[in-house]
């Protein structure tokens, strides 16, 4: 089946940072968190997709074609959500949408109302009254209506609680019923990824870390805690991230490394993607201090 | 059709699925054609992902447990009652044989060991 993104051997520089060699894709049906710390080219990414910042070098293809060229039609296929309120704060959301749904030729007013009832967002109040919340369901709606086959969100979950990001976590499960359209869900808040992401594109200061399956990089690594005395130089040199403190230490192995001799003499841990993040971050930065 | 899923759990959530659902068919709770939740309709209810659940019904369909049949869905596949038994049987045997070999090794005696089997056959639902 056609890919509904491809990126191939992405290049952006800028003064003080670059985006290197960023390759990635994703098919239809399914939903690909986009992670990594502050900083690390996130958002640059996503922009770079939507042609809001031109690229050095590489090749993005989006319904297997070159996201430049096709730019105005690939667009008509994509719902794009992100932090910051991109709409006219002093219009209601009925207003707000007039001017919107012109500019999409498969606009479905039906569809249209049934989300807006859905997510009971109120049509006659202002939207500089919307809590965060509310215009990210607004601008969820406003992607549905259009029939997205691509939904790209940029860190949708900043600042919102709880129970409306969990309301967020069903409405992503609906758009992918139907195995036609995927989601690029980027977040440093990679809780939410834990449950619902099929995929996790991980990239730290610029650079690719891995593009894989989120079950296969679960069962990759695991947490081990244990005492100090056994960290000889074989063991360091396998552990990743390692923390060393008052009362023992900390790192993450990958399971490929395991070594029978620390059976029984640490703890183990399934880790989670927070796990795997901030592990291999540090680890990084280690490296980088002693090179 | 009843699946729960326990984030605590050491054991991964696809094994967790698996095992339900084969019991599930194994009892006779689901009969032969019944129809499986999609993988991705599954993936909702739970909320894990589609890569999870699609992972337990490739398992179960190795087993042959389940045929899936494209843009229909996932039904439980017609069972040979016979070779269910004998394939449940030497899964049993494995087991056991595991404990016989464990046994030897902490020196207990046969009559030992079924003395637990009987107290486990007593106390375990």
């Amino acid at each position: 089946m056609e890919k509904i993104l491809e990126i191939n051997n992405l290049n952006k520089s800028f003064q003080d940072f670059a985006l290197k060699d960023i390759s990635f894709s994703l098919e239809p049906g399914y939903i690909m968190g986009f992670i990594g710390p502050n900083g690390a080219g996130k958002s640059t990414t996503i922009k770079l997709i939507m042609n809001l910042l031109k690229k050095d070098s590489g090749e993005i293809k989006i319904f297997g074609k070159d996201h430049v060229r096709y730019e105005k039609e690939i667009k008509e296929d994509i719902g794009f959500v992100y932090d910051q309120n991109h709409f006219y704060d002093n219009l209601s959301i009925t207003d707000m949408t007039k001017i919107l749904a012109p500019f999409y030729k498969k606009w479905d007013q039906a569809r249209y109302l049934h989300y807006i009832e859905q997510f009971e967002l109120p049509k006659h109040r202002l939207i500089k009254e919307f809590s965060k919340g509310m215009v990210m369901k607004y601008s969820l709606a406003v992607a549905l209506s259009h029939q997205a086959r691509f939904i790209i969100m940029d860190e949708p979950t900043a600042g919102l609680d709880p129970i409306i990001r969990s309301e967020l976590l069903d409405i992503l499960y609906e758009i992918i019923q139907d195995e036609t359209a995927s989601i690029l869900f980027s977040t440093h808040i990679t809780k939410d990824l834990d449950k619902i992401a099929d995929y996790i594109t991980f990239i730290n200061r610029g650079n690719m870390v891995f593009s894989r399956p989120k079950d296969e990089i679960l069962e990759s690594y695991r947490v081990v805690k244990g005492d100090k005395n056994i960290l000889t130089g074989a063991i360091r040199k396998k552990l990743i991230g390692l923390k060393e403190h008052g009362v023992g230490f900390e790192a993450m192995l990958a399971t490929k490394d395991w070594d029978n001799s620390l059976q029984e003499r640490v703890l183990i841990e399934p880790p989670n993607l927070e796990d795997i993040m901030i592990y291999t971050v540090r680890e990084d930065r280690q490296n980088k201090i002693d090179s | 059709m009843r699946i729960l899923i326990s984030n605590l759990s050491q054991q991964p959530i696809y094994e967790q699925i698996v095992q339900q659902i084969r019991t599930m068919i194994l009892q006779g709770e689901l009969q032969e054609g019944a129809p499986l939740p999609s993988i991705r309709n599954l993936a909702k209810d739970l909320q894990i992902s589609v890569i999870t659940t699609k992972r337990a019904y490739e398992e179960l369909e190795r087993e042959g447990l389940i045929v899936t049949i494209a843009s229909k869905g996932s039904f439980v596949a017609a069972q040979n009652k016979e070779l269910l038994k004998e394939r449940k049987l030497r899964i049993i045997e494995e087991k056991l044989i595991e404990v016989v070999k464990e046994s030897r090794l902490l020196g207990l005696k046969e009559e030992e060991v079924q003395t637990m089997l009987e107290i486990l056959f007593r106390e375990v639902l």
